[in-house]
């Protein structure tokens, strides 16, 4: 397999070099930058020609790499080589992977939407759904129902449901928090679903669509469930359906849809407590929900980011466009109209600020809807929400409706599950998107940087290997002891961060109740000033435990050396994993550490270096990306504001992977912050 | 998706006893296949007479004449057929006897249509009616409407114009009709005004869903069929058999594809034309094809006597038509939406010619360029009327002479009055290699009855007729 004088080289066979780590920091130079290779594999369909030509560099460059690394000279030619360019290298690589990232919203790296799903095809339907002003005098029986029972009423709804014709069931469900909920204030929660079924008339019960309306006491909703209720007695009347379609209204948003949704797929994952369910209707194609709080909307804002930063396939936003634009609808993204002028400076601005504001959202890998935790079951959703804002110009239930309808009737053409389109993207606007092959090597060039500079500690770590007089006499003279990496001096700091960030994401749950008796705060504040003191702590904790241990005389330097290496090949592996399956957490963390981390050493300017390793943790970005989210978005916190909603997303951080299984939690607190950690160590190494 | 029609004159009739002197080998020997010959042959002037309703007279002798009496409607032919003087050229001597087994109409053309892009699900599908029952169907790709309402249409049209099923293979991948989308049950639509529902009354289809694949279509063509196949399910054609065959789907340069998972290529194509010819399976063939790229799949050919249309040129498109925001879908493709629109123009009386069918759908109406590949046929195409494809007519002579049968004596006459021992049909004892089963002994009837008798007489013998109210 291999070329070149690989096994030539007199000095290979005795001296035993060691060539796995070559092997391995060839592969990671080589697949750094064409991370998006291996997520082709992810669109088997949609794998380009530009893949398949990359693969073929990959595999030639892959023994002509390792042919110049196994042969001494050329290695030693190539490491001169890499010290020299090293930090010109990885300016150059970090500002080519912003440069990336922020020209993704500019015409070049964007294309036009387009549905790909055959089956839905285009707009071709005749709607006809009037029933706007039944769906109005539902919504306010509905309001009036509510008030008189003061939760919701599922009598009523079960009722209403029944006399339109469909399949009524109801689910209770009961969940205790894991700590208060301050936000929505509330602790123990138990609530009841309420679904009805409209069975195809023509066609079996083995696939369904979901209308689903969340209503819980502080956003009732009214609208949306009159809708709801207007449309399953529309579409009870038609004989077109070839899927069930299901009419859920949800209570305590969130919590209840996944309540329904566990006892829909019979699983139990967030240790929610549900009765069973009575009725199904065969395997969820896909789900649209409805947050309508007003008789008339200006516009209607979709939502699609979900759990873990789960995406929709674009089809149905595609979809859910097409229609907008038949009927005539004002359509927002991140409550961001589209620009008029797509080419111009000004518009490709706007689908900037659009798109950083996607990146955020789905960077924190909440559910931004109830739409999200439908995605975990492979169930495309997305969220509309009515706008009702100072416009002149307003929709009544008629139009949004028509567009419901319009939706459905393509869904249900659907033969099989969306997947023509991407998973994977980032939206500048409505009408534009950028695929998963242009934005990834955004990511490429920043994870780039922790493998030169890695390469560049393996280089001087062995450096008596270029010395350029000799051939064959380093490897014989030179021990192993004084070449290589000692590892058992990483022992303990690598133990103990990781033991902190054990702490952090166990501690303040578990002790929540201790740390109120004994001081002064309630159960929520004492998660977060928990947390917040144990990732505080972690800073004063692990300085100088290498002192213990080590006792090996080496180079002055290798110590921290090696624990730099360590540190940098585990941060970009976090981040390539993290990249895979929400490239914008990945990039937010890798375009913020990276930097810091390769500056990172023990000598020079030691202050303005630990001053930068504590801008770029990972506490210190959400509270960044906080700002600028609300900078985006035109609503500027101020200091106080901003700790404030610091604290709220810190509880709501933990909550989510206690009720839904967001993974952002653990991720920071047992993988971001033990690695940020051992940065930490390497700057305070003496 | 692709339908082809094939219209064969049958070899079907050996079963039902050939008409006298009816001899194949005779009549293979004795006809060249040069088929101008027999064209020419034909006397000209002679009266064309439509459909079969009209009259005693029918059966006549197109270039194919002698074997293929119509099939308009078989009865008046069953009792009278015209023998034609003119018609017995080399080895048709066999006016048919009046007293024998009536010769069963053969066909003069045998349709054969596709329509295989499909479905992702198989379950089992109920053509005959025209009703949709049942729940449990499979859900073909909706969007495909327009293909099957494509082929139905050209089914409808050669229906109409004379050509019976029994002489029609008709392949859908996808069943519309029944489809649970479809908002108008039970009706395939082919233009937005509701007016024409192509699936009619009565749709025969022969292949359908899963069974429409290259294999089973190639065998088709080529008659390699298993022992099993039904006779409907086959393309009984000779070699004096026009066939047409249309086809429409999804295509590319050189394919068509079959269902969602295969294809067939224009090289295969050629090939099983080819295999016909040499198995002597048709004599003049039109062949249609309404997909993307459609005129590479003709580009291939090279066995003689095929005329090729196509809808589009390499490197375009073929475009639909008629969308309908009711039924949600295209219903029809443009090239064979004007097609349509020019067959149902067409009477069997009609003198259009191929090179009218070849200016259906120029450019402006069709967006893509229709093609037609003509030089390996024969025939000017001028000469070459629509209905000897697309219609089962045939010239008729009408005579006012008298004719006297009494001198053609049908030599096998004495044989055939002798009565005829019949094969037993399903062999159930050599099937399943078994003895039938001794009949039980049972006592006959009025030994029962008489023991019923006694009985009652002994029961009213022992408690009387008064004690009845007890018994009961």
């Amino acid at each position: 397999m291999y070329v070149g004088n690989y096994g030539k080289d007199p000095g290979l066979g005795r001296a035993g070099v060691r060539s796995w780590p070559y092997h391995l920091l060839v592969l990671c130079v080589l697949l750094n930058p064409f991370t998006p290779l291996s997520l082709t594999f992810l669109k088997m369909r949609r794998m380009d020609l530009i893949s398949f030509q990359r693969c073929h560099v990959l595999c030639s460059l892959y023994p002509l790499a390792m042919g110049l690394l196994l042969d001494s000279h050329r290695r030693r030619a190539l490491a001169r080589l890499l010290l020299r360019l090293n930090t010109p290298l990885c300016v150059v690589s970090y500002v080519a992977g912003v440069v990336w990232f922020l020209a993704l919203a500019f015409s070049p790296l964007t294309q036009n939407t387009y549905i790909s799903e055959n089956a839905m095809g285009s707009t071709m339907v005749e709607e006809q759904f009037e029933g706007g002003e039944h769906a109005l005098s539902y919504a306010r029986d509905f309001i009036a129902q509510r008030r008189k029972t003061g939760n919701l009423p599922v009598a009523w709804l079960e009722r209403t449901m029944r006399s339109v014709g469909l399949e009524v069931y109801s689910q209770s469900f009961s969940r205790t928090l894991p700590f208060p909920d301050e936000t929505h204030e509330r602790y123990m929660v138990s609530g009841t679903n309420v679904y009805g079924i409209l069975r195809a008339p023509r066609a079996a019960s083995t696939e369904s669509l979901v209308l689903i309306v969340p209503s819980s006491p502080g956003t009732l909703n009214a609208q949306a469930v009159g809708l709801l209720l207007s449309l399953a007695a529309y579409f009870r009347s038609q004989i077109y359906w070839a899927k069930d379609i299901i009419f859920l209204v949800t209570e305590h948003d969130l919590l209840g849809t996944e309540a329904w949704l566990e006892a829909y797929h019979d699983v139990n994952i967030t240790g929610m407590q549900s009765s069973a369910l009575r009725g199904r209707a065969g395997a969820i194609q896909a789900a649209v929900a409805l947050e309508l709080n007003s008789d008339v909307v200006t516009s209607l804002d979709v939502a699609v980011e979900g759990l873990n930063g789960q995406l929709p396939n674009l089809d149905l936003l595609n979809l859910f466009h097409a229609f907008c634009q038949k009927e005539a609808l004002l359509c927002t993204l991140q409550g961001k109209l589209q620009h008029s002028d797509w080419a111009s400076l000004g518009g490709s601005l706007h689908g900037l600020q659009t798109l950083m504001l996607m990146v955020l959202r789905q960077a924190s890998g909440r559910p931004h809807g109830p739409h999200g935790l439908f995605l975990r079951y492979h169930v495309e959703a997305i969220t509309l929400r009515g706008i009702n804002s100072f416009r002149q110009y307003k929709y009544d239930m008629t139009a949004v409706g028509k567009t419901l309808e319009g939706m459905f009737r393509k869904l249900n053409n659907l033969l099989e599950r969306l997947h023509q389109s991407y998973f994977f993207y980032l939206l500048p606007s409505l009408s534009r998107f950028v695929s998963i092959g242009l934005y990834m090597p955004a990511i490429g060039f920043l994870l780039f940087i922790p493998g030169l500079k890695a390469l560049e500690l393996w280089v001087k770590l062995n450096k008596v290997d270029f010395s350029p007089e000799e051939q064959l006499g380093p490897l014989q003279l030179v021990g192993q002891d004084v070449r290589g990496v000692a590892l058992t001096p990483l022992v303990a700091p690598v133990l103990i961060s990781q033991a902190t960030g054990l702490a952090l994401y166990l501690l303040p749950v578990m002790g929540q109740h201790v740390a109120a008796q004994h001081f002064p705060v309630a159960e929520a504040e004492a998660v977060v000033l928990t947390l917040l003191a144990i990732y505080v702590a972690g800073l004063a904790l692990p300085h100088s435990t290498h002192r213990v241990v080590s006792s090996t005389p080496r180079g002055p330097d290798s110590g921290w050396m090696a624990l730099k290496l360590l540190a940098l090949l585990y941060l970009a592996l976090q981040l390539g994993c993290i990249s895979l399956f929400n490239f914008s957490l990945g990039f937010l963390l890798a375009v913020t550490m990276v930097p810091a981390a390769a500056l990172t050493q023990p000598s020079g300017p030691r202050l303005l270096y630990a001053v930068l390793l504590v801008l770029v943790s990972p506490g210190a970005t959400l509270l960044g990306s906080l700002f600028l989210w609300r900078e985006l978005q035109e609503a500027p916190l101020t200091l106080a504001e901003g700790w404030q909603l610091f604290l709220g997303a810190l509880a709501q951080g933990v909550l989510d992977h206690h009720l839904y299984g967001a993974l952002l939690f653990p991720l920071l607190s047992l993988g971001l912050y033990p690695c940020w950690l051992l940065f930490w160590n390497v700057l305070f190494w003496k | 998706m692709s339908e082809g029609r094939v219209d064969a004159p049958s070899s079907q009739l050996p079963e039902l006893g050939p008409p006298c002197g009816w001899d194949p080998g005779q009549q293979r020997g004795a006809r060249t296949r040069g088929s101008g010959v027999r064209g020419r042959a034909v006397p000209q002037g002679r009266g064309r007479v439509g459909e079969a309703g009209k009259g005693w007279a029918w059966a006549g002798p197109s270039p194919t004449a002698a074997l293929h009496p119509g099939f308009g409607s078989p009865a008046p032919a069953l009792g009278v057929l015209v023998p034609d003087a003119a018609s017995s050229g080399p080895g048709c001597r066999e006016p048919a006897c009046p007293a024998g087994p009536a010769p069963f109409p053969r066909a003069s053309s045998l349709f054969l249509m596709l329509l295989p892009p499909g479905p992702s699900l198989l379950a089992p599908l109920n053509f005959t009616g025209t009703s949709c029952r049942g729940h449990l169907r499979p859900q073909p790709f909706w969007f495909n409407y327009r293909h099957v309402a494509n082929t139905l249409s050209v089914y409808r049209s050669v229906k109409r114009l004379g050509i019976p099923d029994s002489h029609i293979v008709l392949m859908l991948a996808d069943d519309m009709a029944c489809n649970p989308r479809n908002p108008k049950p039970a009706t395939v639509f082919s233009h937005k005004n509701m007016e024409l529902n192509v699936y009619g009354d009565d749709v025969e289809v022969d292949y359908r869903s899963y069974e429409v694949t290259v294999e089973n279509f190639l065998r088709v063509l080529t008659g390699r069929v298993p022992p099993s196949t039904p006779r409907s399910k086959r393309l009984l054609s000779d070699d004096r058999s026009n066939i047409l065959i249309y086809m429409t789907g999804h295509g590319g340069n050189g394919f068509l594809k079959f269902q969602d998972s295969e294809e067939i290529t224009n090289v295969e194509l050629a090939d099983a034309f080819e295999q016909m010819w040499q198995k002597r399976r048709y004599h003049e063939m039109l062949f249609i094809i309404d997909t993307c790229q459609g005129a590479s799949m003709y580009e291939r050919f090279y066995s003689p006597n095929v005329m090729a249309l196509a809808s589009s040129q390499v490197g375009e498109d073929s475009l639909s038509h008629q969308p309908d925001l009711a039924i949600g879908v295209h219903l029809m493709d443009r090239y064979t939406f004007y097609v349509l629109e020019f067959l149902e123009e067409i009477h069997p009386a009609s003198q259009a010619n191929m090179n009218d069918l070849f200016q259906v759908c120029p450019k402006s109406l069709c967006v893509s360029t229709p093609g037609h590949r003509t030089d390996l046929f024969q025939r000017n195409p001028q000469n070459v009327l629509i209905t000897d494809f697309f219609g089962s007519v045939r010239k008729v002579e009408i005579t006012t002479e008298r004719v006297a049968l009494n001198h053609l004596k049908c030599q096998k006459d004495e044989e055939l009055t002798e009565p005829l021992n019949y094969a037993e049909q399903l062999p159930v004892a050599q099937i399943i290699h078994q003895k039938p089963k001794q009949k039980e002994w049972h006592p006959p009837g009025g030994f029962i009855l008489g023991l019923w008798a006694l009985i009652l007489m002994v029961f009213f013998k022992t408690y009387g007729i008064k004690h009845m109210k007890y018994v009961f």
